[in-house]
């Protein structure tokens, strides 16, 4: 067992984790942070997207042991200091960008990445970046809306609410 | 009719914002996979890594022997306690009963599919309980395995060997119009043919399935916490058939589910395994599939191979459908996999239109692979692609516009009710008038423009379009019973009027992503003209919940949500009741609106939240006429099916020198009757439009000779992902209301799926009819790989 010690979503924390424990199970396990979702085991779904030094990961491609020192951010540190949701969490419920909610902590996080790099990306380039984040539930329309509206851009033209 | 509550809508018809999406939206959603419980152990199992073979031994004494090993379980452990049944009994065409071999907790004897489990183990860690399935020495000899459906009804080896046939049932619909339906076909003037195949989908809810038994030895109960799209049916086949627990003895709760699809509609040996374990080990017992392990063990989706007969006269007039089907029902029976390819597809091969001989015949077969069940749209998608392809296959022949062909042959607005030649009597639609609306969606007068653009760019551009009708609202219990169903398909509702005026409503229906907690708010609060933010809906827990029947089918709002109206509406009448007495009027007198009982023609009255408050504090109360309380349950069961139908339509370009299809448009106008909430509605179709996209362009489930499962990860199966996909136009205004449910609804969760691929692939085949290519037919998924063979074949 190695001691890991990170500061998660601003709050340093530490636990004994065994090498080969992925820090996915390190933050839902140990951590009980279950907003991290693991929905397979390829790397393919981003269910499990944080972000390790301001950079989205995905913690399923990750050991805890890896991430000893970094600064982690999950969907649970994302909310407004008030509890409010955050202008992107708030732009997938106003445009139902979520149904089952499974991918949804995974989707915001990729978002976030998304628009610090890029903040006013094209529906190409959403759909693009979204290649690593899988969702079943809602054929993606809301998703790019969503995105879209929550990087400022008028979204009111794209077909059918 | 709509009601305000302060400034906004928020009744029947709002499209208000899912309550459910802050906690999903924050992480703190609660799957089953989140829970924690003290005390709590690993279930893993050992899967078949063979299609086909006879277990000879399985060598547990190292596994038992490793670190943190609690238990070992093998096939031998469950001899004694019952299969997991089939649902719905169907007759073969001479009468025989389908042949139903016993589907056991763990395989014992043989193993039948690759990712068959024949054993778990349970240890302290989940690590610990991999390393000990690692350790387990079984000798398994494989055997040569049946895949192909074809070979399999042939002959050749045998799936079960008690039964001496790989075909379940040999299935006729309806038996009696069999010779008159071939009668009319040989004499018919044109008889358009086309086989075809529906391609078996692996649905990827993006939850895996995950169980956690807990047996609480001071009580004797178990608790299942488990990723169920309906916990009480789960209850009632774990306790009734398969381990034989008193049903008061087991609770069973789904909490958050991370979506079905139709997946997490049957119960799974996994479930039975965690509870027995626990028992046993007198500790919590968990399990989480992988991913992996779900592409092997969840029900897979469709798979049928279908030929088509479709008899018209020379105008273009319907004479009759034939259809011959195989559905591949895999290596067990799965729940309801009976059901799919029988009474959800062939009631249905009448489609839209008014024809008088429908004949239905489909094999149902088993083969070395995963078992097939209801997937999205469960048996009417396969019948909606065969029919909507046939129908444009016999446009192009007769040499007419294929809306035109449909048009003429659909059943009219003053012919409803309408009895259907599949036995189903349709209560209510208008699909001219979805049509309408689909070709000013699509804009298609400006179709030729835009296919010419398509060309200057190097592209060939089709349109391609059609109809759906669809059975939802399942089901009406006398009708499914007299068809072979096992269980009665009513649902159920309890509405608790708490003393300050709350509510909370318990209710049948499970929510996995179609936003219930919302929206069934707003019926309730519209009915009693109350605020719906003060209204909570309980799902998902057989110890709160009335016995309700779940959520598949399209039926969440047309059955439980009717239950729901009829408990409300018991609510209102004994509240008339209290507010008479409160009055110190006739019961008669009392007139109920906008959340305020009066006495008619005075200025007298007391609002809903005061007869509330007065129920429970029954002071000065007339105990001898009415029970304290204010709390009502309802149960409903539907009259009949309903219709939900539409047009979809969509623009392709093909890349002739790839092959590659991409979607320019796509629409959808549909006919759901009522809306509750409209925003809800829209999500659900996107959804449905997104399946079913890629099942007609890129998802495609592939076994090789062996039945080794070659698209067992997201590495190898294509799901879709955003830039696969388009925006979509989906109008859903104007329907026409179901005639006998009370809410006029119809059920919108599976249309996307039934309505969109034979779009696409029409679509795909008129861009290549318009390039000069001679191609009549693709079978899904249209990859570019496929359709660049088929315009590259000889004689094209």
């Amino acid at each position: 067992m190695t001691q890991v010690n990170m500061t998660v979503n601003g709050k340093a924390v530490s636990g004994d984790v065994e090498g080969r424990t992925l820090l996915s199970d390190f933050l839902r396990c140990d951590l009980y942070l279950t907003g991290t979702h693991i929905g397979c085991d390829t790397s393919q779904c981003g269910a499990c997207v944080v972000h390790v030094n301001g950079e989205a990961v995905k913690s399923c491609t990750m050991f805890a042991a890896e991430a000893d020192g970094a600064e982690v951010g999950t969907i649970e540190g994302q909310a407004n200091a008030d509890g409010s949701l955050n202008t992107i969490q708030q732009a997938f419920q106003d445009h139902h960008g979520l149904q089952c909610g499974f991918c949804t902590p995974g989707m915001v996080m990729s978002t976030a990445a998304l628009l610090k790099d890029n903040p006013k990306p094209t529906e190409k380039e959403v759909r693009t970046y979204l290649e690593g984040n899988i969702c079943r539930c809602t054929g993606y329309h809301n998703i790019v809306k969503a995105i879209m509206a929550a990087s400022g851009q008028d979204v009111s033209a794209i077909a059918a609410e | 009719m709509p009601k305000d509550h302060g400034t906004e809508h928020t009744g029947i018809g709002a499209a208000t914002k899912r309550r459910e999406d802050i906690r999903f939206l924050t992480g703190e959603g609660n799957y089953t996979d989140d829970i924690q419980l003290q005390g709590q152990t690993y279930a893993m199992f050992a899967r078949s890594d063979v299609a086909n073979g006879v277990i000879k031994s399985i060598d547990t004494s190292a596994a038992e022997a490793m670190p943190g090993v609690l238990a070992v379980f093998t096939g031998a452990d469950f001899v004694e306690v019952g299969g997991n049944p089939a649902g719905w009994l169907i007759n073969s065409r001479d009468g025989e009963p389908m042949k139903e071999p016993k589907r056991p907790v763990l395989a014992h004897g043989k193993v039948r599919h690759v990712g068959d489990a024949y054993a778990a183990v349970v240890a302290e860690t989940k690590q610990q309980a991999q390393d000990a399935v690692d350790a387990l020495e079984a000798d398994i000899e494989e055997l040569p395995a049946v895949v192909n459906m074809a070979a399999a009804v042939a002959g050749g080896g045998l799936v079960h060997d008690e039964i001496e046939t790989n075909v379940c049932f040999d299935w006729g619909w309806i038996e009696d119009n069999r010779a008159a339906t071939d009668a009319a076909i040989k004499a018919a003037p044109h008889v358009t043919t086309l086989e075809l195949v529906n391609n078996r989908l692996v649905p990827n809810a993006m939850e895996t399935r995950a169980s956690i038994g807990d047996y609480n030895a001071g009580t004797g109960e178990y608790t299942l916490y488990t990723t169920s799209q309906n916990p009480h049916m789960s209850r009632l086949l774990i306790c009734a058939f398969v381990l034989g627990i008193p049903e008061n003895k087991l609770r069973v709760v789904a909490p958050d589910v991370g979506g079905g699809f139709g997946s997490k509609i049957y119960h799974y040996g996994e479930e039975a395994l965690v509870l027995a374990a626990s028992k046993k080990l007198k500790r919590p017992v968990r399990w989480t599939s992988s991913r992996s392990e779900a592409f092997l063990s969840d029900a897979h989706g469709r798979d049928h191979v279908t030929k088509i007969e479709l008899a018209c006269e020379k105008d273009g007039t319907f004479i009759a459908f034939r259809t011959e089907t195989m559905a591949n029902v895999g290596a067990y029976l799965s729940n309801f996999s009976t059901a799919t390819p029988t009474f959800l597809h062939g009631t249905l091969m009448g489609g839209n239109y008014t024809v008088p001989n429908v004949y239905v015949n489909v094999k149902a077969v088993f083969t070395n692979t995963v078992p097939v069940d209801a997937y999205r749209g469960a048996g009417r998608p396969e019948a909606t692609y065969s029919i909507e392809r046939v129908i444009d296959m016999a446009a192009r022949e007769l040499g007419m516009d294929p809306i035109e062909l449909r048009r003429k042959n659909f059943v009219k607005p003053d012919q409803y009710p309408y009895a259907s030649a599949a036995g189903l009597e349709y209560d209510s639609g208008n699909y001219d008038r979805q049509m309408d609306k689909l070709e000013a969606m699509m804009d298609i007068k400006g179709f030729e423009a835009r296919r010419k653009e398509s060309e200057a760019n190097g592209k060939l551009r089709g349109l391609g379009l059609n109809a759906y009708i669809e059975a939802c609202g399942i089901a009406p219990s006398n009708l499914v019973g007299v068809l072979g169903a096992r269980v009665g398909l009513y649902d159920a509702a309890t509405v608790r009027v708490n003393a300050t005026g709350s509510l909370a409503v318990m209710v049948g229906a499970h929510s996995h992503g179609q936003g219930h907690e919302t929206a069934f708010p707003q019926v309730v609060g519209e009915m009693l003209g109350i605020d719906p933010q003060s209204i909570e809906i309980v799902h998902g827990d057989t110890a709160k919940i009335p016995f309700g029947m779940g959520t598949y089918g399209s039926r969440s709002l047309a059955v439980c949500g009717s239950a729901v109206v009829r408990a409300t509406e018991k609510i209102i009448a004994k509240a008339k009741k209290i507010a008479a007495h409160m009055l110190e009027a006739s019961e008669a007198d009392i007139e109920f609106t906008e959340g305020n009982f009066s006495v008619a023609g005075t200025d007298k009255s007391v609002s809903f939240g005061e007869v509330a408050f007065k129920a429970y504090i029954p002071h000065n109360f007339p105990i001898e006429d009415i029970e304290p309380g204010l709390e009502e349950t309802a149960f409903y069961d539907p009259a009949n099916f309903t219709y939900p139908s539409g047009a979809y339509g969509c623009e392709v370009e093909v890349d002739p020198e790839t092959g590659k299809v991409t979607i320019e448009s796509f629409a959808a106008a549909d006919d759901f009757g009522n809306i509750i909430n409209p925003m809800i509605v829209t999500g659900q179709v996107h959804g449905g439009i997104g399946q079913g996209i890629g099942q007609a362009l890129i998802e495609q489930t592939s076994y090789d000779k062996d039945g080794q499962l070659l698209s067992a990860s997201y590495m190898d199966y294509a799901m879709p992902r955003a830039d696969d996909l388009p925006f979509y136009q989906v109008n859903h205004d104007d329907g026409t209301p179901c005639t006998h449910n009370p809410l006029g609804v119809k059920g919108c969760g599976e249309a996307g799926a039934i309505g969109s691929p034979p779009t696409i692939v029409n679509a795909v085949i008129d861009a290549l009819q318009r390039g000069g290519k001679n191609v009549t037919h693709i079978d899904m998924p249209l990859t570019p790989s496929r359709v660049w063979e088929a315009m590259n074949a000889k004689g094209v």
